[in-house]
């Protein structure tokens, strides 16, 4: 059996799907790391001269100019919305509706001015809302310390005015709510999830806006109106629903303006433009244009506005706001201050020197921060920090000077501004760089990467299926389809490898491995064009296969159509945001339907009658019927199975009506103490019936008959590890009562119980690697044959062996050195369990993962898994006598839909352990069984949250290879039916009839034929899944969900892919494992 | 012969379809605010006693399968009885297919079971005035080459069509678009009478294309 070639073109073909993961995802998602530290009004920023000038009071780093502010934020504010030109004879439904904001900047030109407002990428409105008040460039993963909330982290604009003691006001969109939790000192929030609904939140804001104005109890008010948005999402910017609500939004602008102070800085911006569609979240021209409009009754230029409005990047506004308000900048702000605000009513040097003082607070905390940054991130590049550093410590050099010699009056006054002015240059360039270095690394989508990653995943795709098909067992076949294509990726690799060498570039390993994994893809399919012809023509001597009709062809086809069809609805429902958000009810509607089409195709093709003809008749007629009776009864039970599983969904905030499933929250947190205890009860003795059911199919096969470490672990480890996970499960549900002096055993406790059965756990695998047979031989040397003959099948006085096992062990020992002796001479042996040795070790596996995994669970999900064992077991049921009753020729492939159905179980139960592809439905206290609140590494609380996340995908991958040995190990029954019993050669048949899956070892180079093709077809069905979510994630980047819906699927589908790959890989080196052993078994009787 | 039955189907075929057009429309003009989606239920128990009542008229007068023996009337009512038991047993087990499936268990249980009534109009009854309550004949008609008729080919096409209509109107359920027949079971019975009206348009046709391929055993 070729072991390692297939192990090695199963990892190959995977690492061809984590390469075109990698690339996509280095073009599509976009981290950055947020700093905890927070800026505070003791930090020395102001420049040493100034020092001596003592701030106004409530002043922090800068005088304060305003002491309040009105932030009106119109969601989807495009700039031509708010630009008004008179000129324009026959104005789009969008234009000139804002006519007030025109009014003002021609009455009042140094009182009101209008910028073109630049938002950064990804212009979705959570983004562009945290990026409005950190003054950060927030990307898809701002990798923080909490996952679990929405809530801004890092250090922002409304966190410094209320630890700064100012009263701020929020109404309007409800996101607010999630970002800033507690931070207002009143809020008025409305739905905004609702994109058809033009009016509620503006209708609700202008209700409170002017009473809240005039009441004059706040110190910073921010309105969100979202109708303007919601508009563009309904009809489109080019409808007359827009012009209403333009010229709403102008009408409340005339009104708030007359309400306002004189002490009050007035701010109307748009979060993001839109695109001509109305929708939003890309980085083309339209959507990143918004409008900044400022305004205030005290003058605030000091000269008139420009001819064309000036653009101002859309971080600006938080320095700017910050100090003009005077609150410290926050911490992480890479925006630049727009300096014409601070320059006040002196003359042109004053002015200048205010300026210069704003430039140089900014500079310096900018600095601070790219240099806080650079310590726990490698994401910017160092030479260009290096270059940023020298820019810096210039322009504050020079400042110094200058203002020293401003001090000493010895400079006149021309040569003085050009001087401040060129200073003002450098400190605006330091900024204006370290910006775009940010923005380069933070704020772009890589689209060339994005389709590169998409490509690769298809051609692997492709590759997958492709080689399932041909896959044989020839030399020429790996030659030509492993080793070659390897050679290719190699060469490629080095060459890449060399080239960044003589370079001296910094060897980028993600696209070298891209590279790499291209090339290799296109030496599969170049060598597989030249070797299939080969094969074309090996085919072709036979006549009856040469010309196969197109009739024939086009039935291969519709064959395909059936289970195919499934699996491309499955991939078409990536493309919608509604049906991801109802995937969980949308997987086990397509399981039941695969199946449900299974068994009409079944009856379809008459395979559910009765067979006619008179001699099968007397003989099968009723098992066979009651062969189609177990299958119905299989499928309803799968059906219910698929139903219940329904009990456990998580819930996401789409769907608002939604309650998340009661058995989802732990034991501890039930009130009821009977419905505790009886629930508790209910779930331990599940798990110890779970035990009983693998301890009596193990049993019935003869499993548990030897004395090996492992069989004994099943007989007394298993109860063990049941026995402290019950313990594990009372002391953390009543962990909360007031236990007094027990409190302390019980922490104890709680660790302990955890890592005992951690440690079982590993136990127990480490005794399945390393002696997998759990296969009892005996000698019976009564009828001495001269072959090995494996008996196969349950002893027949079971109890009896339990006791007699150490004598017969000792016998059986005696008599094979006797043997030895007499030479020459071998007895028949006869072997328990090794008909279904290898599927015995997957159960055993596939226990322990399930006891691990239950454990990282509350406690009520454990009937999940037990669902999900049954499901399983049902669904493999299905699968054999689905095959039995179809009568395929080939025994040694898998059929697609089987499959198919295999992986739409498992996302079905992705759902059903109570998870949902989001951030906030993470389990995270995964991380803490077994383990105080502490983690010395991130690696362990990964691991941890990881195999709770993605359990099911673990236990369905493992278990795959059980699809191609279920049908042998089930085989009994079918072939008794077909044998009649009154033939001479009785005994042989017996021996024939149970090989089981000795059947494959008959023929191992089909047995690895048949591993590789079913984890080919495994990983094409997986990969074809991934490939459509990929695809939604790019075609859809402008979609008015990514973020929420098409991103965070395509993360957990990709993990998803990389736990399955991973542990369907193991599973299938598993039963490689086992085969290792079954030879080497073998050998040793041969040898005696 | 076969032209003539093909001609005989056709006909009894669109009389079911102008039916089923009927029982949306001219309730209207009886009942003021009769809707199919305002009064969905309402429109399902019509649609399903008219469609049942012209079936079984039409297998009356048609007599599409030639009952080979004449039987005593008691024989009749037992067998009349029967058909009621399999359509009530029927309406069950697509109810029970229906929650299976995902539809709610407790709540709108009414709304499942006029939908499950439905379906079983569209195709258990057809086959009761088809086949009588002979499971057998049943199983036989639904496999490859089972059938003996153009009628009962008919009954194939009709009974896929509605149920594979059925399953298609389970899609637009999910999506965010907040119409009013996206609400259970409005889109999914829709679904199921619209692949009926299509099945009995399609079966005519179809047969009238295959009649060279279509040659049926006799029994
Ligand atoms: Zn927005
Ligand atoms: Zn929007």
């Amino acid at each position: 059996m070729q072991r390692w070639p297939v192990l090695l073109f199963l990892a190959w073909v995977c690492f061809l799907f984590f390469a075109g993961i990698g690339l996509f995802m280095s073009g599509f998602l976009l981290t950055r790391i947020e700093l905890a530290s927070s800026s505070s009004c003791s930090d020395p920023f102001v420049p040493p001269s100034w020092e001596r000038q003592s701030l106004p009071p409530g002043s922090c780093w800068a005088p304060q100019r305003f002491s309040k502010a009105v932030l009106v934020i119109i969601d989807a504010l495009r700039f031509e919305f708010a630009h008004f030109n008179p000129a324009k004879a026959s104005p789009r439904p969008y234009e000139n509706k804002l006519s007030f904001l025109h009014h003002l900047v021609t009455s009042q030109p140094r009182h009101a001015r209008l910028y073109r407002f630049r938002a950064d990428p990804p212009t979705a409105t959570m983004q562009r809302i945290k990026g409005l008040t950190t003054g950060s460039l927030p990307t898809f993963i701002d990798v923080g310390s909490n996952f679990a909330t929405y809530a801004i982290q890092e250090d922002n604009l409304l966190a410094q005015l209320v630890q700064n003691g100012r009263r701020v006001i929020f109404m309007g969109d409800d996101t607010w709510e999630g970002l800033f939790p507690k931070k207002f000192f009143r809020s008025y929030f409305f739905p905004s999830f609702n994109v058809k609904d033009l009016h509620t939140v503006d209708d609700g804001i202008l209700q409170h806006l002017y009473p809240t104005v005039d009441s004059g109890e706040w110190d910073m008010l921010i309105a969100h109106f979202l109708g303007v948005d919601h508009c563009g999402h309904k009809h489109g910017p080019d409808h007359a629903e827009m012009a209403k609500k333009l010229t709403q939004m102008n009408e409340m602008l005339r009104s708030l303006v007359e309400h306002l102070g004189n002490d009050t800085l007035l701010l109307v911006a748009g979060d993001h433009g839109m695109t001509e569609t109305g929708d939003h979240g890309g980085d083309s021209e339209k959507e990143v244009n918004a409008a900044l409009f400022v305004y205030s009754k005290t003058p605030l230029f000091g000269t008139g506005p420009p001819e064309e409005p000036e653009a101002v990047a859309q971080v600006n506004l938080v320095p700017t706001v910050a100090l003009l308000l005077g609150v410290p900048i926050p911490y992480s702000n890479i925006g630049e201050v727009m300096a014409e605000l601070f320059s006040g009513d002196g003359d042109a040097v004053s002015a200048a020197l205010q300026q210069l003082l704003v430039y140089h607070i900014n500079a310096k905390q900018v600095d601070r921060f790219l240099h806080s940054y650079s310590l726990v991130a490698q994401d910017l590049p160092a030479e260009q920090l290096q270059h940023l550093q020298d820019l810096f410590s210039g322009a504050v050099e020079e400042h110094a000077q200058l203002l020293a010699q401003v001090q000493r009056p010895t400079l006149v006054p021309p040569e003085l501004e050009s001087r401040l002015g060129s200073l003002i240059g450098r400190f605006q360039l330091y900024l204006r760089e370290a910006r775009a270095v940010c923005t380069q690394s933070w704020a772009r989508f890589h689209p060339l990467r994005m389709v590169g990653g998409c490509t690769l995943i298809a051609a692997s795709c492709l590759l997958c299926y492709m080689a399932s098909e041909l896959a044989t067992a020839s030399d020429s076949f790996y030659r030509s389809c492993l080793l070659y294509p390897l050679l290719w990726g190699l060469v490629v690799a080095v060459l890449l490898g060399l080239a960044h060498a003589f370079t001296q570039n910094g060897l980028d390993l993600l696209l070298v491995s891209s590279w790499a994994a291209a090339a290799s893809q296109l030496g599969f399919f170049w060598h597989w064009w030249g070797w299939h012809p080969k094969r074309a023509r090996l085919v072709g001597s036979q006549p009856p296969l040469a010309n196969v009709s197109l009739r024939q062809r086009l039935q291969a086809w519709l064959q395909l159509a059936f289970p195919m069809g499934i699996l491309l609805f499955r991939c078409g429902a990536m493309f919608s945001d509604s049906f991801v958000v109802a995937e969980a009810r949308v997987a086990p509607f397509l399981l039941a339907s695969l199946v449900m089409l299974l068994i009409g195709k079944l009856h379809w093709d008459g395979r559910l009658t009765v067979p006619e003809g008179p001699k099968q008749q007397l003989l099968g007629f009723s098992s066979y019927r009651r062969e189609i009776w177990y299958l119905l009864c299989l499928v309803a039970m799968l059906l219910v199975c698929v139903r219940l599983s329904s009990f456990f969904h998580q819930c996401r905030e789409e769907i608002p009506q939604c309650r998340p499933s009661l058995f989802l929250s732990p034991l501890a947190s039930l009130r009821n103490t009977r419905a505790k205890n009886l629930f508790y009860l209910l779930c331990v003795a599940l798990l110890a019936g779970l035990v009983c059911a693998v301890r009596s199919w193990l049993r019935h096969y003869g499993n548990l008959n030897s004395s090996d470490p492992l069989v004994l672990f099943v007989r007394w480890g298993f109860p063990l590890v049941v026995l402290c996970i019950a313990c594990y499960w009372a002391v953390a549900s009543s962990a909360d009562d007031s236990l007094g002096k027990l409190q302390e055993l019980v922490q104890v406790a709680v660790v302990a119980f955890p890592w005992a059965v951690y440690g079982l756990a590993s136990v127990g695998l480490l005794l399945l690697l390393c002696n997998p047979m759990t296969v009892f031989a005996k000698d019976t040397r009564e009828s001495a044959g001269s072959i090995v003959t494996p008996y196969l099948g349950v002893p027949s006085s079971e109890v009896d062996f339990l006791h007699v096992i150490p004598q017969i062990y000792k016998r059986m020992q005696e008599s094979q050195k006797s043997c030895l002796e007499r030479g020459g001479c071998r007895a028949t042996v006869a072997a328990y369990g090794l008909g279904s040795v290898y599927s015995a070790a997957l159960v055993i596996a596939l226990t322990l993962l399930g006891f691990l995994l239950m454990l990282l669970h509350s406690e009520r999900l454990s009937l999940a898994f037990l669902l999900l064992f049954l499901e399983a077991f049902v669904l493999l049921h299905i699968h054999t006598r689905a095959r039995g009753l179809a009568g395929d020729a080939e025994p040694f492939s898998v059929p697609w839909y089987a499959v198919i159905s295999w992986l739409l179980a498992a996302s079905q139960f992705f759902y059903s352990t109570g998870h949902q592809p989001i951030f906030p439905a993470i389990h995270w206290n995964a991380a803490f069984v077994g383990f105080h609140l502490d983690h010395s590494t991130n690696l362990l609380p990964a691991v941890l949250v990881g195999a709770n996340t993605f359990a099911s995908h673990i236990l369905f991958a493992v278990s795959c290879p059980l699809l191609l040995l279920w049908p042998f190990v089930c085989e009994m029954p079918s072939s008794q039916r077909k044998k009649p019993k009154k033939e001479p050669r009785e005994e042989l048949q017996e021996v024939e009839e149970h090989m089981m899956e000795m059947r494959l070892r008959e023929s191992p180079e089909k047995f690895s034929i048949a591993l590789l093709q079913l984890g080919l077809k495994y990983l094409f069905v997986l990969g074809t899944q991934l490939l459509a979510c990929v695809c939604a994630a790019m075609i859809l980047r402008r979609h008015l969900m990514v973020w929420k819906v098409f991103a965070p699927k395509f993360l957990f589908e990709s993990l998803g892919f990389v736990v399955s790959s991973i542990c369907l890989l193991l599973g299938i080196s598993l039963v490689m494992r086992v085969d290792c052993a079954v030879s080497t078994w073998f050998s040793q009787l041969q040898l005696r | 012969m076969k032209e003539a039955e093909i001609r005989r189907l056709l006909a009894a075929n669109l009389l079911c379809v102008f039916t089923i057009v009927l029982t949306a429309v001219v309730p209207a003009f009886f009942w003021d605010g009769f809707t199919i989606l305002g009064t969905h239920l309402a429109w399902l128990c019509i649609c399903s006693v008219c469609v049942s009542t012209l079936n079984i008229i039409l297998h009356l007068v048609l007599k599409p399968n030639l009952t080979p023996k004449r039987s005593s009337f008691a024989h009749k009512i037992s067998r009349f009885l029967k058909c009621c038991i399999y359509f009530f047993m029927s309406c069950i087990l697509f109810h029970a297919i229906i929650v299976l499936y995902g539809a709610p268990l407790i709540e709108s249980v009414t709304e499942t079971f006029l939908f499950a009534v439905l379906l079983s109009t569209f195709t258990t009854l057809q086959c009761l005035c088809m086949l009588g309550p002979n499971i057998q004949a049943w199983i036989r008609v639904f496999s490859k080459n089972g059938a003996m008729s153009i009628w009962e080919s008919s009954l194939q096409i009709t009974t896929i069509c509605s149920i594979l209509g059925a399953w298609f109107g389970a899609f637009p359920i999910p999506l965010d678009w907040d119409r009013p027949w996206q609400v259970w079971p409005i889109s999914c019975s829709l679904g199921a009478t619209f692949g009926y009206m299509a099945g009995l348009i399609i079966a005519p046709l179809w047969i009238h294309w295959n009649r060279k391929q279509l040659t049926y055993k006799s029994r």
